[in-house]
């Protein structure tokens, strides 16, 4: 039963022109109506994966430091400076004069109870890598504390300006992880009225925000409801009931573009498409464990039709196993240009002169996959396709038994290119290559402090991981916003939709 | 009669424990619950911690059992998802899917029945073959598709119903028209067939020649006899209705237990899943129950069997 992408072009269609009706004006309110497609299990935000869930952390919640969405640069948010004692020890001057929506004061406490809460395993934080790279954290005056590391990290500081926020000591002490998704206290720039979860969230304004670097915010009052059925969010931006809507599929957004009462914003991603090949021959003997065959792959896919006929918008065409704006991503390796002839000639050269037929394993996207298998077909690489959930082929994938997949990673908005390559390349469960050399250089970029060695190192490693054809990575995602013309917004290319960034025309 | 409920208990329990025992098999088939609990973003080294944390590493029997001695005593356990009680969890969603359920049936059967009837009076007239028409429509046109027309035409173009969501009365119009419209064409044709069938019997005629008024004779006489199996059908339909009610509740933006469930089929939540075959098959058990003791009152002979 399709449910979720009930896609009907004469439901757009005539939606398209019944479009007379004037949108109630929601500015007169103050309320910005939103939707959101998933239902979010949890607004703490330890305790989701989702893209919502980050969204409302934004909102709700601060960080130690705050990266500029726009020139990257980080500064102070919670902490007004910080330093590296030592390869693991960080020390962070506190900001006075904050407190959280509660009342509870801001200071040393919150920051060590948080960390120290949310690095223990059993507390069961969702996304471990997030936190499991601290310690612990020591407190040494009412404003001045120290976060200790496991090991070195230099994207410490991405991290505790992205997934890590400040928590009020007292109050999650007292309700915990499931009580804090019900009744969210933070210092961010939005207080939460209401919570009904996975269903409907209502922020208001925080009128006694800090100066903070995320700005004060303008819009009064934001109310998310989650509606399942893209369809259906249209429908309500149509009716007025909605001003913004996000994560709009390209065919969609084309159509909205055309009309005035709506503005659509394409942004990019972080996240990377590519397919993945058994090079290790983990599935047993497969083809992709000789390079000449990968290297076909490579040559045998129209990255740039892709980009230009499915992702469109601003997708890019990318040849690293990770995304251009991440620290250490350097673009200067091998490129693959769309060649199918030498594509053919290179399995020949293989000894597959009729090439063979391999599984072929998918999750989203179906018709990015299937177009991709065309581009292999072509070649003579014929396919089985399996279309399947995403636990079910992680799951193959960690017993080594996917020969071919199309997969993507989002990095989780982590602007350091350890965020994906050396999630996949470092010889865990997901790593397909399993190349000592790689591992080696991607041990020395991922733990110097030296920023000038990390780029050396990670050079290094994806230059190999092109020139030896690991992956195929093929594009970058986008997403379209769709908001009514008295909606004032820039989206950012993090994916990351900031409430305090929003005001009213 | 208290036998015959007894044993009816004792069968209902049977099934629903044969079923939540082949649900938690399939669910624990079909994926890895770690990886869904740990999301798109975790990496192998997560995902094998949560699996530890939870437990899924035990054998599968194990974890069943421990589930059965739990929902034996009433607690059905946190979702894995949401973190919160299950049993609080469903209570909530099923309060939508009931109001829908409820709403659809007897939207279902206020029109299905008179126009089954009407058809049965006049076969071949106009109004059967319109009938007939609704009901084929019915059948082959896709809830989803069916929702989204009628969201383009009464919420944007005319403006008189809000398209989604669940906060008043007025947002459940279109969601019942929609699922009871899905019901009505069987509980119509098969009206109509009982309807026909019973006008051509002995008794009718006898009904009719001793003087009896026309409405008499088709009320009193002759549907209430052909809505027997009806009322079995409509039993059906409504345990398909609160379990089936997946497109209409996310077309509509309803968080019913229908939608609830398909997500957290996808989500390998296992305690919700369980807990939710469970009331679903427990309202069908229930519903079929109703259905028989409504049909014993209307048929005496269904009595004494």
């Amino acid at each position: 039963m399709p449910v979720k992408k009930t896609t009907s072009t004469l439901a757009v269609a005539a939606l398209m022109a019944s479009v007379a009706m004037p949108a109630l004006a929601d500015k007169a309110s103050g309320t910005l109506n939103v939707a959101f497609t998933k239902e979010l299990e949890n607004v703490d935000s330890y305790f989701n994966s989702a893209r919502e869930g980050v969204v409302l952390q934004r909102a709700i919640w601060d960080g130690l430091i705050y990266r500029d969405p726009e020139t990257n640069e980080y500064v102070g948010n919670l902490a007004t400076s910080w330093e590296w004692i030592d390869d693991t020890t960080l020390e962070f001057k506190l900001r006075e004069g904050v407190t959280f929506h509660n009342g509870e004061a801001f200071n040393a406490d919150d920051v060590v109870y948080t960390v120290d809460y949310v690095a223990k395993e059993e507390n069961g934080v969702k996304t471990q890598r997030n936190v499991n790279w601290m310690k612990s954290a020591e407190k040494i005056d009412d404003y001045t504390v120290r976060i200790h590391l496991k090991e070195k990290f230099p994207a410490a500081i991405e991290f505790l300006s992205g997934p890590v926020s400040i928590y009020p000591n007292e109050y999650y002490a007292e309700v915990g992880p499931s009580g804090m998704g019900l009744k969210p206290v933070g210092t961010g720039p939005y207080k939460v009225t209401e919570v009904v979860p996975g269903q409907h969230f209502v922020l208001e304004a925080n009128e006694t925000y800090y100066d903070s670097p995320k700005g004060q915010p303008e819009i009064a009052k934001v109310d998310i409801r989650t509606i399942p059925d893209v369809n259906t969010q249209m429908a309500e931006l149509f009716s007025g009931s909605l001003d913004l809507i996000w994560q709009v599929p390209a065919d969609q957004a084309n159509k909205l573009a055309q009309m005035d009462q709506f503005t659509v914003a394409n942004e990019s991603t972080m996240r990377v498409g590519y397919l993945q090949m058994d090079a290790a021959g983990r599935s047993g003997e497969n083809p992709f464990t000789n390079k000449l065959v990968r290297e076909a792959v490579n040559y045998a896919i129209n990255r740039q039709e892709l980009v230009d006929a499915l992702l469109q918008g601003k997708s890019k065409v990318v040849y690293t196993p990770c995304f251009p704006s991440q620290f250490g991503c350097v673009q200067d390796v091998t490129e693959y240009e769309y060649d199918p002839e030498k594509a053919k000639a290179l399995l020949a050269e293989a000894g597959y002169p009729d090439g063979f037929t391999i599984d072929f394993y998918a999750y989203r996207d179906r018709q990015y996959a299937e177009a991709i298998t065309s581009y292999l077909n072509a070649v003579g690489i014929k396919t089985n396709f399996n279309m399947l959930q995403y636990s079910a082929l992680r799951e193959l994938n960690m017993k080594g038994e996917v020969p071919l997949a199309f997969q993507t990673w989002g990095s989780y908005s982590i602007n350091d290119a350890s965020a994906m390559v050396s999630q996949f390349f470092k010889h865990g469960s997901l790593d397909t290559t399993r190349d000592d050399q790689v591992l080696e250089w991607l041990d020395v970029a991922d733990s110097s402090t030296n920023p000038d060695e990390r780029i050396e190192y990670y050079t290094k490693a994806l230059q190999r991981i092109a020139d030896e054809a690991f992956w195929a990575p093929m594009f970058t995602y986008n997403t379209n916003y769709v908001f009514t013309t008295e909606v004032a917004y820039t989206p950012t290319p993090d994916e990351v939709l900031r409430f305090v960034d929003m005001s009213w025309n | 009669m208290f036998a015959f409920i007894l044993k009816r208990l004792g069968l209902a329990l049977l099934v629903a424990f044969t079923v939540s025992f082949i649900s938690f098999s399939l669910l624990f088939l079909s994926g890895d619950p770690a990886a869904a609990l740990a999301g798109e973003t975790a990496s192998g080294e997560d995902v094998e911690a949560l699996r530890r944390l939870y437990g899924f590493d035990r054998p599968m029997m194990v974890q069943y059992g421990d589930w059965l001695f739990s929902a034996l005593r009433g607690d059905f356990g946190e979702s894995y998802y949401f973190k919160l009680p299950v049993a609080s969890l469903i209570a909530e969603r099923l309060q939508v899917t009931m109001t829908l359920g409820v709403c659809g049936i007897l939207f279902a059967l206020a029109t299905a029945v008179p126009l089954g009837v009407a058809a049965a009076i006049r076969p071949n007239s106009l109004i059967d073959r319109v009938a007939l028409f609704l009901s084929v429509a019915g059948q082959a046109m896709p809830s989803f598709w069916f929702g989204l027309i009628l969201i383009v035409v009464f919420a944007i173009q005319l403006g008189w119903l809000p398209p989604s969501g669940a906060s008043s009365w007025r947002h459940f119009i279109m969601p019942t028209i929609v699922l009871g419209y899905y019901a009505m064409p069987a509980i119509m044709r098969l009206t109509r067939a009982g309807m026909l069938d019973v006008l051509n019997s002995d008794y009718i005629r006898t009904a009719r020649a001793k003087g009896s008024g026309e409405m008499r004779v088709l009320f009193k006489h002759a549907l209430r006899n052909a809505i027997i199996p009806v009322v079995s059908l409509a039993a059906v339909q409504m345990g398909f209705m609160l379990g089936g009610s997946i497109v209409v509740e996310s077309v509509f933006a309803l968080h019913g237990a229908g939608y609830l469930a398909w997500e957290s089929i996808a989500r390998n939540d296992l305690p919700t899943v369980q807990a939710l075959i469970l009331v679903f098959s427990m309202f069908y058990i229930v519903f079929t129950f109703l259905a028989d003791v409504l049909n014993a009152w209307l048929d005496p002979r269904m009595r004494s069997a």
